[in-house]
Order: C-alpha cells, then structure tokens, then sequence
C-alpha cells in the first residue's frame, strides 16, 4: 500500500517536471510560430518578394501608386544593426577578454574580490539607464570633439560595448577557469613566460568558449532597442560614416510599431523586420552551437 | 494527450483569472488607448471624472495613433485616441469607428535658440525638409549647417506636417527622426542649427518657434485659419457609444473640459475654432 | 601582484625581451580591468551623484504627474517590484521543475536535445521580439489588455532560460555521493530530489533567483507593449486584488522604472524630466546593486554555514 502510494508520487513528480519542460518548449514554439506567422504576411499576403524586402535600400511604406508604390527595403536596418554591434564587438572584445584573462590567471584574488562584483553590477544596470547616460554624457561629447550631431552609430556602438562587456568579460573568464591546470602547469614548467602561456596555451584552448562570449555579446548588441533609439538618431537612409546617425532593425521597431495599423502593409512590413530580427538570434545561437563544436581543447 | 495536459492546465487557469478579473468590474470600467500626444488630455480628464464618479474606472494607456484606432475597430478598447483622421490610416475600415474631435493641436517649427531667423515661408520650409537648403545663410540667417530632425513616417505628427506645412511634398531621407516629443525638443535644444516641428505644448523656451509665412503659431491664428500647421485630436468609437463612453466623451467635450484642461494643456477647445477640416 | 612566483630560468639572450613582453602584457590586462572598473565607477558615480539630489522621500512616495513639475515615482517603483514579484511566481516554479527535469530525469536522448534548443534559442531572442510576441499574444490573443499580468507573463518568456540554467547548475552542482547515499537508505528519486537534492542546492539557487531578479527589475523592451506605460490611480487601502482599484489587481496596466524613464524622455511635458530622470536611475541601479550585494552576501554566509571556512579564503588558498 505504501509502495503504491510513493509510486504515485514519485510519476507525479515526474510529471510536474515534465509540464515545465513542456512549457518551455511550447513558449518556444509559439513564439516561433506567431512572429513567423505575422512576418510572412508580408510575401504572402501583399505579395512584397523576398528579394525587394531584403536587398532594397529604400524604405516608404507609404508611397503612392504614382511613384511607384510602396517600397519596404530593409537593408539601411540591416547595416545600421550590424554596423552598431560589430562596433560593438570591436571595443568590448579586446577590453573585455583581457579582464578574463586578469581575472582568471593575472590576478585571481583582485578578480574575485574587485572584477567580479563589477562585471555582475555592469550586467544589472539597465538598458534604459545606459541610454539615459549615452544621451546625456556621450551624445554631446562625442558632438563636441569628433564633430557631427553627436547622435550617431559611433555612439551607439560605444553605449552598446559597456553593455556588452560584461557578457564577454564573464563567458571568457569562465572559459579560462575551466581549463585544466596541468595544461599551463606544463607550459610554465617548459620555462615560458607568463605572457607566452596566456598566448600559447591559454587562449587558444580556451578559444570555443571566448568566441561564444564574443557571439552572445553581439547578439545582445543586436537586439538592445531602446538604450540604441536613444543615441543612433534613427535616420532612414544609408549612413555614410560612423559619425552620421543611422537606424536599426530593433529602433525601426520601436519607434513605428504603435503607430501602425494592425493587418496593413506597414504593419506586416515591420512584422516582418521582427522576423527577420528573430532569424538573426537564431543565426547567432547557431553560430555558438558550431563553435563548441569545433573544438580547441578537449580532455 | 498528457503532453497537452498542461497546456489545459494553463489555458484554464488564465481563463479562470480572467473571469474574475472581469466580475468584479462589469460595470464602469473602459479603456482608451493610441495617441501618446493626446494621452496626458484624456488622463488628466479621466482623472477628474472618476474624481466625480467614483464608481467609474478610466485607463488610458499609449500605444500610438495605429495601435489605438487598430484596437478600438477590433473592440479591445472601447476609446481609440488618435491625431489624425481614421480615413488617412491605411488599412483602417473608417466607416465603422464614429469621429469625436476632441481638441486641437497647433505645431510650431521649432529651431535651435541660437538660429537667427524668425520667419520662414511655406518655399523655404519645403526647401529645407526635402534638403535643398542646406544652411541658414540661405535663408538670411547666419553660416550654420542646418540639422533637421524629423518624425518617423508613421507618425500622425509628420503626416499633418508634411501635408499642411509642405503642401504634401516627400522629405529628404537624410533627417534624423524621433518618434517623441521630448526627445525632439531635447535634441532641438542642444544641436546647434537644429530645426523640426513640435505640438504646442511642448514649446518652451530651450527652443525657439518660428513664424510660417509670417504668422506666429498662436492660438488666435490658428482658430482663424491664418496659420495652417494645426490638426484635430479624435475619440474613436466603434459605433454609437453608449453607457460610461459616451457620458466620459461628453464630459471631454464640456465646457469644463474644454475651457479649462484642454487650455492648460497647450491644445486649444474644439469649440473656439472658426473653420473646420475634412479628412 | 606584477609578476607571479614562478621563475623563468632561461639563460638565452631573449630572455630580457621575453620579461619585458611579458610586464608589457601583464601591466595590460591590469590597465584592461582598471578600465572596466573606471566605467563602472564612473556610471554609478555619475547616476548617485545626480540621482542623490533628486531623491527624497516625498520623490519615493508620490505619484508621477503628467503635467507640472514636482511628481514622484512612488507607484513606479510599486509597479516594478509587484510585477518582478507576479513574473518570479510564475518562473521560478517553471524554471525549477524544467532543471529538475534536465538535470534528475532527462536521459541524452532527442527530447532533451530538443529542450536544450528551446532554452538556448529563448534566451537568445532580443527583449523586443519578447515585447511583441507578448504584444500579440498575451495582450490581444488573451483579452488582458495592456496589463501586469501580460507583463509578467512576457518577462517570465524573457527570464525562463536565464532561471532553467540557473537552477540546473546549481542542482548539478550538488555532488553525486549526496544522491547515492539517499537513494542507498531507500529514499526513491523523488525524495531525493525534494528532500536532499533541492535544499543543498538552495543556497545557488537563491542566489542565482536573486540576481536573474535584478536583470528583470531593470527590463523596459518588453514591457512597453505588453504591461503599458501609465499607471493608473491606485487605492492603497483597497488590497483586494480581484478588485480593479486595488494596485494588486493583476489585471490593471502599470509602469515600471525603467518604462517611466523611457516615457518621460519621450512624451511627458512635465518640466523637470531631468530631475524625475535622474532620481530613477538611482533608484534602479541602487536596487540592482542591493540585489548584487545581497545575493554575495548571503552565498559567502550559507559557504561559511556549510563547511566552516570563509569563501574568499578558498579562493585564495587555490
């Protein structure tokens, strides 16, 4: 009788945990599922082709028939996004992999006691915070000495890279802690300096793990929308250089979604921006998938 | 069928909540959502009705011009705040939703303080939006580039001003755009050569309001028709209202309203207007 | 500091360059962190040294006004904790069973590969595509409105991977022989879990709760659409929250801190956007950092409970 009864448990309990997986799965699915749904309408419903929406330069949803109809190219979105984040990418990587490596073989006990605590505070500040600060401190200085509007991709891709930094700095130290010690063991008994095991030895089996943290770093710069909106001066067209502001998929979003109306092109073609946002993570997390794949060091 | 188990679990679950949720507010309560420039209005307002009827409950949430008159043609919301006329939406039945204008907001072209020009003409504003004019010496004002900042394209505010002001003429693709006020009053502020439009209400004194075509943006002229950059802010209902909408929009449309919030908050009444616009 | 114990003894002749390049890199990464530290420095100094004159208690308690100057932020920071809290009850019961699930019972077969997929694609999404699904789904599919529970609901789809890897490495973490011995007095699985797997891994699990709730505190993206940016006038004294007055009520739209940032930077007319500004960045970051210090603060003091040595000492010592 007892049996029976802990028998029972023990499949309720299995089941319970089997309906939280089973969440996690359909919230995936269905949020798949809908941004496909509304993304493809686009092609399906107002006949856009694929093409146009993907390499047109040109975005004016509301053009009239006379001039040619409306156009939705997305590629000033596209370059705007991916211009900010590998900025990005570009100032955090370096800064962010070198604190790892302080934190993981310079000096371990300052790591612990200083660069930790700082990493996991740079990760709470919010978004918005960031972009408030971005507006009201980096914005004018970057007008005042580098010339331009201020509002700019230069001074996202810097908002964007302290956002950023945390994630690289974390994911490679992680990365180079978890690496065995006979590995550098050996490498100092062989008499190199400790420069020579960080650049021989280190780095490089650690590699898979620092080029993930680089990925979610970009990635997280990709999708951050409104610390972005607050500082990129959202312009339609192509920018010319760092200085002059552009616009991304994600401020493209924020800013015309609620002003659309549900079901029309516009609406649809904004859908579709999101899709396409959508696809890019997708492509990021795919791209982490392949490098842990590939290797570097392996027990 | 025990995978979907929990989905039932779920689906049950919220749709227990919200049967409870909606018992306890069957009467009394509706929601007006779109147009974050019309928004403080219709708050403000609601406020003081509910002050009066303390069983009637008011939300207004934003959203923008699109999402409020989208909700309201779907009956998500019983009110659909909006700056520009439904039939100017696209992919918007206007048939069904019934029009309350509500207030009317005038915009200025706003320039950074330091600009020296007062005046533009109807021709140099078009200019300057489609980027042909490119520097304030050409319009009698000293050797500054000029920075336009615009709208994004879907806002209500840059339809009005591309319709009224620039006679329809489709901007230079090389403006900055900011879908908010407050951020473009911001950014007017302190871009040196900035110029852009803003609603009335906004304009202070960290910007400086031109005159169009020699006419200041003031009250008297717009009620005139003397300055032309004015539009309408609408209620959308989906049909007749009825119960609590209809007595909240006529209290919008009272004289208490009208005279005293729609004043204090930069718009000016519907009543005190001598022409009249169609979409 | 600077170079470590370790000798080089090397007698060739590039053995001085190799020490210089190796102070080189060394004085580097010292400079690296003492950049990263600076900007952190920098921001919470330049956030408290503007947020510090904004803030009093009349600014914590009042509410925010739409028009002149002088409003508070005090159903704000309600709104942010109420809905942290409604999000929290859902995730943490999710996040929990799913790690349980990965970590006690899944096998390495397709399914878990699957659920893998599904919390690796979720965690990568961005918070906006979050916000519209929400939009989409909670808002308008579900008939909620623009309302807490619709936030609450798009921040738990944000959070659950975040909570799903937290607590299964922390279950992980748990050593094996605890669960052996368990399962050897003739406990079954379940008790193991429920009675000697969870509660020695709690300690990890609070700590990795608390600081996923900092990430959510400070979420504005995928709030803007679904949970709305107005709150609307609470009665305090009303704490039914089937009630639509009651500020429990899931079911009311509210704004969060950090929405309320975004939203006086946009459209308010209030005059002092500057002052209400600065004063909630504070705030936020000031939660942010409490949730930081309380989360170290309890891990090093359970690290003590549990094995009697302090956890800096550890690290120290390795």
């Amino acid at each position: 009788m007892k049996r029976q009864r802990l028998s029972t448990k023990e499949a309720m309990a299995r089941f319970l945990a089997l309906c939280c997986v089973t969440v996690v799965i359909v919230a995936t699915f269905s949020l798949l599922f809908f941004i496909t749904r509304k993304g493809i309408s686009t092609f399906t419903d107002f006949g856009v082709r694929l093409l146009e929406f993907l390499t047109g330069r040109v975005w004016r949803p509301d053009r009239l028939p006379e001039e040619g109809g409306p156009a939705i190219g997305v590629v000033p979105f596209l370059v705007g996004s991916f211009t900010v984040s590998g900025l990005a990418v570009l100032i955090a990587g370096p800064l962010g992999i070198a604190t790892a490596i302080f934190m993981a073989e310079v000096s371990p006990v300052w790591g612990e006691k200083i660069m930790r605590p700082v990493v996991e505070i740079l990760v709470g500040i919010p978004s918005v915070v960031y972009g408030w600060i971005g507006l009201s401190v980096l914005v004018p200085l970057v007008r005042q000495y580098l010339g331009g509007l201020g509002f700019s991709l230069l001074s996202a891709g810097l908002v964007l890279s302290v956002m950023i930094l945390p994630t690289v700095t974390s994911l490679s130290c992680d990365a180079l802690k978890s690496l065995p010690r006979d590995l550098k063991e050996a490498a100092y008994a062989l008499g190199c300096t400790r420069w020579q095991v960080i650049r021989g030895v280190l780095v490089p089996a650690a590699l898979p793990g620092i080029l993930t943290g680089l990925i979610l770093g970009m990635a997280r710069a990709f999708g951050e929308a409104l610390a972005v909106q607050m500082v990129i001066g959202n312009v339609y067209s192509m920018p010319r250089s760092l200085l002059s502001p552009g616009i991304t998929l994600t401020t493209g979003l924020t800013m015309e979604m609620g002003n659309t109306i549900d079901g029309s092109l516009w609406n649809s073609a904004l859908w579709s921006m999101a899709l396409v946002l959508l696809l890019f993570s997708l492509g990021f997390i795919g791209l982490v998938r392949l490098v842990s794949r590939a290797g570097g060091y392996r027990t | 069928m025990l995978r979907r188990l929990p989905l039932l679990l779920v689906v049950g679950l919220v749709a227990s909540l919200v049967l409870v949720g909606c018992s306890g507010t069957v009467s009394g309560t509706i929601v007006a959502s779109g147009s974050t420039a019309l928004q403080p209005l219709v708050q403000q307002a609601a406020d003081k009705f509910m002050a009066k009827n303390p069983k009637a409950r008011i939300t207004v949430n934003g959203g923008g011009s699109g999402t409020g008159l989208s909700q309201v043609a779907q009956g998500q919301v019983n009110i659909g705040m909006s700056d520009i006329f439904a039939e100017e939406k696209e992919g918007i039945d206007a048939s069904q939703l019934k029009d309350y204008k509500v207030a009317v907001v005038g915009f200025a072209i706003v320039v950074n303080p330091d600009v020296k020009v007062d005046n533009l003409t109807q021709e140099q504003v078009v200019g300057i939006f489609t980027g042909k004019i490119k520097n304030w010496s050409e319009v009698g004002g000293q050797d500054l580039p000029i920075v336009v900042i615009n709208r994004p394209k879907s806002s209500g505010t840059r339809a009005t001003f591309k319709k009224y002001a620039l006679g329809g003429v489709e901007e230079a693709e090389t403006a900055m755009t900011e879908d908010s006020s407050g951020q473009v009053k911001k950014i007017v502020s302190e871009t040196p050569g900035a110029i852009s439009y803003l609603a009335l209400s906004y304009v202070d004194n960290s910007v400086k309001a031109l005159k169009f075509d020699g006419n200041a943006p003031t009250v008297e002229n717009i009620t005139t028709g003397k300055y032309p950059i004015w539009s309408y802010e609408h209620l959308y209902t989906k049909g007749e209202p009825t119960g609590l909408t209809k007595a909240f929009i006529q209290y919008m449309l009272s004289q208490e309203v009208q005279n005293d919030l729609v004043t204090k908050l930069g718009y000016i009444p519907i009543t005190s207007m001598k022409v009249t616009r169609n979409p | 500091m600077g170079a470590s114990g370790r000798s080089v003894r090397t007698g060739f002749k590039n053995k001085n360059r190799r020490k210089m390049q190796d102070q080189v890199a060394t004085a580097a990464f010292w400079l690296a962190s003492a950049i990263v530290t600076m900007i952190l420095a920098f921001l919470v100094g330049y956030i408290a040294l503007h947020g510090w004159r904004s803030v009093d208690i009349k600014f914590l308690t009042s509410p925010a006004k739409n028009l002149e100057g002088g409003g508070g932020i005090g159903p704000q920071i309600f709104d942010s904790f109420y809905l942290l809290f409604l999000s929290m009850t859902i995730t943490v019961p999710l996040g929990l069973g799913a790690a349980v699930f990965l970590s006690e019972y899944a096998k390495p077969n397709r399914f878990t590969a699957l659920i893998r997929l599904c919390t690796e694609t979720l965690s990568s999404l961005p918070s906006i595509v979050v916000g519209l699904f929400g939009l989409l789904v909670f808002v308008t599919y579900t008939g909620f409105g623009y309302s807490l529970l619709a936030g609450a609901l798009a921040l738990t789809v944000l959070n659950l991977p975040v909570m799903v890897r937290v607590s299964e490495d922390a279950l992980r973490s748990v050593p094996m022989d605890l669960r052996e011995a368990s399962l050897a007095l003739g406990a079954n699985l379940y008790q193991t879990i429920y009675r000697v797997v969870i509660p020695a891994a709690l300690p990890r699990l609070v700590t990795g709760i608390i600081l996923a709730s900092g990430r959510v505190f400070g979420e504005a993206a995928a709030l803007i659409y679904t949970a709305g940016m107005s709150s609307p006038p609470l009665n305090w004294a009303n704490m039914n929250p089937f009630n639509y007055t009651s500020p429990l009520n899931p079911l009311r739209p509210g704004e969060t801190l950090a929405v309320h940032i975004w939203k006086i930077n946009s459209e308010s007319l209030i005059p002092d956007v500057r002052r209400v500004a600065d004063g909630s960045a504070f705030v936020l970051v000031l939660v942010v950092v409490l949730f930081n210090v309380v989360a170290r603060w309890l891990q090093a003091r359970i690290y003590r409970k549990m094995t009697g040595t302090r956890a800096v000492d550890l690290h120290a010592a390795s």
